[in-house]
């Protein structure tokens, strides 16, 4: 029980500083396990930086971060991703040249078990796993409605299906944390909406938490339990959706002082 | 005092050894800077300038100075040429078709050049330079004077093109950037194929200078220094006129110390041993500035 | 039994069958010595061509060193049978081993390196190799290794290949491979999805530079005499066009690569002067019309009809 009540990843006192400049400043945040946080913020507040520090890419300049309690500053991020934590980036980065399967199939390649022996000799555990890795990336493709595009090469797919196709990468890793850039960056109303009861939904099947950062308000709004808000890197405001809508200084930072005038 | 001496008379000829490289690795240079391409052919263009300013001496009767600038013009349209013919068309192509194509002109110019010449060394006839000064018992010669001499006209009017004319402005805003610069009024065609002419010339100059340095020509002498001016463009820091410069003289000195001291048989692997060393070390070179990929 | 083994079975079948009718025609004597001498060339040009498209094509780690590792599995290969009067398969493995270390010890601090930055490294590096091995008076310097066994014929050269064939096939159809392919197609997401990329680039460049000095063994007891003007970068230039014209990414590519530039640079011989004109001109060309090379990223395997046949013959039927 007491684990349960541990957040699932929390920062403290995370700065990061390029070049003199302060990217993110004092960031302190948390995660409970099952939630669904928005992290919302103008252009250039830093959101992408945070997302950045928490899977590795950056090492911050100072601070801690922790996930399940145990530090993951200094990890690379492939290791990161090996402890729970997958994304998906804000310019799409899929395998462009694979099929939409394979995109999905590499995703778990932190899973796999069988040797390089094993695979040479195609004997042990090969063909056992290769088989439910394709299935599970088929099922997955399904529950994303890609699963009629598995054999195209990925960069074909509309914008859209980009987008969604990340999400099912980032899932095929089996993470604790889902972190997500953007998902309904370039969508129509539609697809948004679609995307909102998506990430709902997968929240529920795959036991998930769920870290967004994401412009579309009515989606942040709509989904969101808990919202931080971010300006110059630091954090301004932290509530529930009713309470940000109604924060002076939230509405400051996004429509400038005269609005709160 | 002994050693003194030796050590003094190999940084005299590494520095004219090295003002070769230099020469041509500010082609190499200006090149990678603007179409992100290692020019293979580079080192074959500078050899086509060796035979040229050999047969505008043997054939043509005319003396060094006039040889060295025909050779110029010519080669420099010759590289103006493999740049529309071969390079151009790819554009816009993965920089592997690039790179290979590169490699494609380069066997081309130097099989093409042994059809033509015959793959027989050719010997440079006497230019006048063969004299000799006793500095304080240090020897340069004629050849290396001569050297000295262009190598520094070379740069001071390169330097004034770069950075006084409006097509060194050109230049620097589309090897900073190609497109935008395209935005701006540029035409990015015509300053490549400027750029092209112009490092193809300064090559063409390294080719006489060595042909009357060391004597002898042959179809297949721009493999060798092509590569080490190569390194010498990422040792100075790749796009950077002054590093091309200050790396190929640092790689002369270099190789001529290494010849002098230890086996001239090493003095190959001298030049690629610095190049990993560079790479490892500090990628971007003397002069360069680190980049990362912005995720 | 499995479909994807029983497809592994049918291909191996057709590899002996292959073998089978060209050692006839050996034995038969229906093959002259000069075709016979280019076809033991193809096999080796072919472990060159795939070894190295796994790290160029697969991996996308552009690498234009490769003669250099077969450089060193030809000197181990030879040191082994000459000096030591160990069989050739022992030479063989030895070199692969020599090559394989060499590689994992390059490949771990170069392959940080990117793009062009590499490919000027790995040239380097291989030029280095062949500098010192003309150092190295107990291999003969410059001059070569002289009086090397004569052990290398169409059997071992075709079987290396296969293995070599095999072991690349399977390993890009797994995880691992799977992996190397994500690093091509973009680092970033790969290292975020799991991918230790380091860890895979070094495997790929290990994995080829062993197999390169396989190739290398096979070349040195083809003929009497090896020096290291025989791995100069021009040599590793070549190699990388078998797997540029096959299509990166793609082993039957690297096959027809290799037979393809094997083939024409045989019936050039005869035509010394225009050769290489011809070759530049060809490859120019190709680069124009064909840049992702004759395959691209397909197998044969992928094209309708030989799926067809291969599934029917292991007995299942195609998706």
């Amino acid at each position: 029980m007491a684990e349960n009540t541990k957040p699932l990843l929390k920062t403290e006192d995370v700065s990061e500083v390029f070049g003199g400049l302060k990217a993110v400043d004092d960031f302190d945040f948390y995660i409970n396990r099952g939630e669904l946080i928005g992290l919302i913020g103008p252009n250039g507040a830093g959101k992408t930086t945070i997302f950045n520090l928490i899977t590795g890419v950056y090492v911050p300049t100072t601070g801690e971060i922790l996930l399940d309690g145990e530090s993951i500053v200094g990890l690379k991020p492939y290791e990161i991703t090996q402890r729970g934590i997958a994304r998906t980036f804000q310019n799409i980065r899929l395998f462009s040249e694979l099929s939409v399967l394979d995109n999905v199939k590499i995703a778990y390649h932190c899973h796999v078990k069988y040797g390089l022996l094993e695979t040479v000799f195609r004997m042990g555990r090969y063909f056992g796993e290769e088989d439910a890795i394709t299935e599970q990336s088929l099922k997955l493709l399904k529950i994303f409605k890609l699963d009629e595009h598995a054999h195209e090469v990925a960069k074909n797919l509309p914008y859209g299906a980009q987008r969604r196709l990340e999400i099912a990468r980032a899932l095929a890793a089996q993470p604790k944390l889902l972190l997500l850039d953007e998902p309904a960056a370039g969508m129509n109303p539609q697809e948004t909406h679609e995307l909102m009861e998506m990430i709902r939904w997968i929240r529920s099947q795959f036991d998930l938490t769920i870290l967004l950062i994401e412009h579309d308000m009515s989606l942040v709004m709509g989904i969101c339990e808990r919202i931080y808000v971010l300006e110059y890197g630091i954090i301004i405001a932290e509530g529930t959706p009713a309470e940000i809508q109604n924060n002076p200084e939230v509405i400051r930072a996004y429509l400038g002082t005269e609005a709160v005038n | 005092m002994d050693f003194l001496h030796q050590f003094i008379q190999q940084l005299i000829n590494g520095v004219s050894l090295g003002s070769i490289y230099a020469l041509i690795a500010l082609g190499y240079t200006m090149i990678y800077g603007i179409i992100k391409l290692i020019n293979f052919a580079h080192g074959d263009i500078y050899m086509v300038g060796a035979y040229l300013g050999f047969f505008g001496v043997t054939a043509a009767g005319l003396p060094i100075l006039p040889s060295l600038l025909i050779s110029m013009l010519v080669t420099g349209c010759l590289g103006m040429v493999v740049e529309k013919l071969a390079y151009k068309p790819l554009r816009h192509a993965p920089r592997i078709s690039l790179l290979i194509t590169a490699i494609g002109v380069s066997f081309f110019l130097e099989y093409a050049g042994m059809y033509f010449v015959t793959a027989t060394p050719r010997t440079f006839p006497n230019t006048g330079l063969n004299f000799a000064f006793d500095v304080a018992g240090f020897i340069i010669n004629g050849q290396q004077l001569m050297i000295f001499a262009i190598t520094i006209i070379l740069m001071a009017i390169l330097t004034y093109i770069v950075q006084k004319t409006k097509l060194g402005k050109a230049m620097r805003a589309a090897s900073f950037d190609t497109e935008t610069a395209q935005l701006m009024g540029i035409d990015s065609d015509r300053v490549i194929s400027m750029t092209f002419f112009i490092g193809s010339s300064l090559a063409a100059a390294a080719g006489v200078l060595v042909g009357v340095y060391y004597n002898t020509i042959d179809p297949l002498m721009g493999i060798m220094p092509g590569l080490k001016a190569f390194v010498a463009a990422v040792l100075g820091g790749i796009g950077i006129l002054p590093g091309a410069v200050v790396g190929g003289i640092i790689l002369g000195v270099i190789e001529a110390l290494v010849a002098g001291f230890l086996s001239s048989t090493f003095r190959d692997a001298a030049a690629f041993a610095i190049l990993i060393l560079v790479l490892l070390v500090k990628p971007s070179g003397l002069f360069g500035k680190n980049t990362n990929e912005k995720v | 039994m499995n479909s994807v083994r029983k497809r592994d079975l049918v291909m191996l079948v057709f590899g002996l069958a292959v073998f089978g009718t060209i050692q006839g025609m050996i034995s038969g004597g229906m093959i002259g010595s000069f075709w016979q001498l280019n076809i033991i060339l193809i096999c080796i040009n072919v472990i060159m061509a795939v070894s190295l498209n796994l790290i160029n094509g697969y991996t996308g780690q552009f690498s234009i060193g490769h003669a250099g590792f077969m450089a060193v599995g030809a000197y181990v290969g030879v040191v082994a049978t000459t000096n030591f009067h160990l069989p050739l398969i022992a030479a063989l493995i030895l070199g692969a081993i020599g090559a394989g270390i060499l590689g994992f010890m390059i490949g771990l601090p170069t392959l940080r390196l990117r793009g062009d930055y590499l490919a000027i490294a790995t040239l380097g590096l291989g030029e280095i190799i062949r500098i010192v091995i003309m150092n190295i008076e107990y291999v003969g310097g410059a001059a070569g290794f002289k009086g090397i066994a004569h052990l290398t014929n169409f059997a071992w050269a075709y079987f290396a290949m296969l293995v070599t064939l095999f072991f690349v096939k399977n390993f890009v159809n797994s995880s691992h491979g799977r992996a190397c392919i994500a690093i091509r197609e973009n680092e970033i997401a790969a290292e975020a999805m799991g991918v230790n990329t380091t860890k895979y680039k070094v495997m790929a460049f290990t994995i080829g530079a062993a197999f390169a000095g396989v190739a290398g063994g096979l070349f040195a007891h083809q003929f009497y005499l090896i020096s290291p003007n025989s791995f100069t970068f021009l040599a590793s230039f070549n190699y990388l066009i078998m797997v540029v014209l096959g299509g990166m990414g793609s082993i039957t590519g690297s096959i027809a690569g290799a037979f393809v530039v094997t083939f024409i640079s045989a019936a050039l011989a005869s035509f010394p002067e225009f050769r290489m004109i011809i070759y530049a001109l060809a490859l120019i060309l190709l680069m124009f019309y064909r840049p992702q090379g004759l395959f691209g990223y397909m197998e044969i395997t992928n094209f309708a009809p030989v799926k067809k046949l291969l599934d029917k013959l292991s007995g299942t039927k195609g998706e």
